[in-house]
């Protein structure tokens, strides 16, 4: 599943956050550790996400004020 | 007497009679001037002047025939009108009725570019202060442009190998003609109503001036500029600038470009978050490692109990050592003290004061020392010492005054 622009970004800044704290050295080893974890997995996360190949391409269509997504066929555009 | 029959004509009849005159004899016209003093009625009709250096014609143009002026008609503006010459009535005035007009020199659709350009600018559509960020990472995109067209082709592709995550929401609009410009505001709007895409690219290939048109109307450069999304204006073109890459948010020569800003951020995305753990890996390992470095400058310090054993036994050996040494020391002292003692000793024997030549005198039988002449009678026996050797004497006279024995 495609991660969501928000939650992309709030990780982006936690991340940063994390990094930072850990790069300060201020905090005892088990925090560290956390810390370490919780950036490590964040950071996978983020990759995982960008790499994702899980695309959709669809069309926006409007009837009576509704909107609905139809399947677009891409299947023949080449990869170059 | 010859009557002159005379005509008399009321006002509207002349006035008619010229109206039919120069109606007829001029009728249509191409005519060439400088507009001033432009007015537009609230009826819709246009009411200005065309003058040169020498005249000035008066001139109006019905909404019917204004509706579809592409440009802005203004004062100082050089145009070439066509139209007929007309008599009206009430002011009894003639003008001319233009039916089309256009402006010498630059095109009219050139014009009407530079006159919508300014309008825009004046109202900040262009201004930085506006324009939106674009997203870290847009996981998905609308885009608005026609799916028969190139563009959508470049964009798919370019999307597909290098950002397969980014899901795309296209909006069909058609990207010339007449309802064009309608059609891209429109798509614009909706795909800001559906919501669930983060950046809108607005885009067409390349094509002539005619072709890009859409893209430099005033309703496309609205929807914008209202966008909520950021929109990226990806019109191709080689020379101009449209007005929507001026309101867009950020603005591409070609819609492959569109994409590769989109594939860019990916990248650096990769990039930056490779740095983030190379960082993470680098400062726990550092903490780490100062750590072990100073447990191992602790454990150093923290001695075990036999080492401390060892270091009190060791300390008494040095003491036992010292302790012998000082004894030894005094014993040596000691003896020192009582050879030269001895000496004194043997200085102070009588023994030796005898090898002097003194003796020593003691009565008999009680050998006791003589030492005062009133312990003696004549007569006593007394037993001599000498350095060598001893004798017995009896006393025949006693001195009491020493001076007398002539000593």
């Amino acid at each position: 599943m495609t991660k969501e622009k928000p939650v992309f970004e709030e990780d982006l800044k936690k991340l940063q956050k994390i990094v930072e704290e850990l790069a300060g050295g201020k905090i005892t080893l088990g925090e560290s550790l956390k810390k370490y974890e919780e950036g490590i997995k964040i950071a996978q996360s983020c990759s995982l996400a960008l790499a994702e190949a899980q695309r959709k391409v669809e069309l926006l269509m409007k009837k009576d004020g509704k909107f609905s997504l139809e399947k677009f066929d891409d299947s023949d555009i080449e990869e170059k | 007497m010859q009557k002159i029959s005379r005509h008399i004509y009321t006002v509207s009849e002349i006035t008619q009679a010229i109206k039919n005159l120069l109606e007829n004899s001029i009728g249509e016209v191409w005519l060439e001037g400088e507009i001033s003093n432009f007015k537009a009625a609230s009826s819709g009709h246009f009411y200005f002047s065309l003058k040169d250096q020498n005249s000035i014609i008066m001139a109006a143009m019905f909404a019917g025939a204004n509706r579809g002026l592409k440009f802005k008609l203004e004062d100082g503006l050089k145009v070439i009108c066509f139209g007929k010459v007309d008599v009206y009535g009430p002011r009894g005035q003639y003008q001319i009725i233009i039916e089309r007009i256009e402006p010498k020199g630059l095109g009219a659709q050139q014009l009407a570019f530079e006159q919508l350009k300014k309008k825009l600018e004046t109202q900040g559509l262009f201004a930085a202060s506006h324009k939106k960020p674009l997203p870290q990472m847009p996981f998905a995109v609308g885009i608005v442009t026609s799916t028969r067209g190139a563009a959508v082709r470049d964009i798919l592709q370019i999307l597909k190998k290098g950002a397969s995550c980014v899901d795309v929401v296209l909006r069909d609009v058609r990207v010339q003609g007449g309802q064009a410009a309608g059609e891209i505001a429109k798509g614009i709007e909706e795909l800001n109503d559906f919501g669930k895409v983060d950046l809108i690219i607005v885009s067409r290939g390349g094509g002539s001036t005619e072709d890009l048109w859409p893209f430099n109307e005033e309703v496309v450069a609205r929807a914008i500029y209202n966008s909520r999304l950021p929109v990226i204006s990806a019109v191709g073109h080689q020379i101009n600038t449209t007005l929507s890459d001026l309101v867009a948010d950020e603005f591409v020569e070609t819609p492959s470009a569109a994409a590769k800003i989109i594939v860019d951020k990916k990248i650096s995305l990769l990039t930056e978050l490779a740095d983030f753990k190379h960082e993470l890996n680098f400062s726990i390992n550092d903490q780490i490692g100062q750590l072990k470095n100073r447990l191992t400058g602790l454990t150093h310090m923290l001695k075990s109990p036999s080492d401390r054993l060892l270091e009190k036994q060791q300390q008494v050996d040095e003491l036992l050592a010292g302790l012998n040494y000082n004894m030894r020391h005094s014993l040596e002292l000691a003896a020192e003290r009582s050879s030269s003692l001895i000496q004194r000793l043997e200085a102070l024997s009588p023994l030796s004061i005898l090898s002097r030549g003194y003796s020593l005198s003691m009565l008999l039988p009680q050998e006791t020392v003589v030492k005062d002449i009133f312990q003696i009678t004549p007569g006593d026996k007394i037993r001599t010492v000498l350095h060598k050797g001893a004798f017995i004497s009896a006393v025949e006279e006693v001195f009491n005054d020493e001076r007398k024995t002539g000593i």
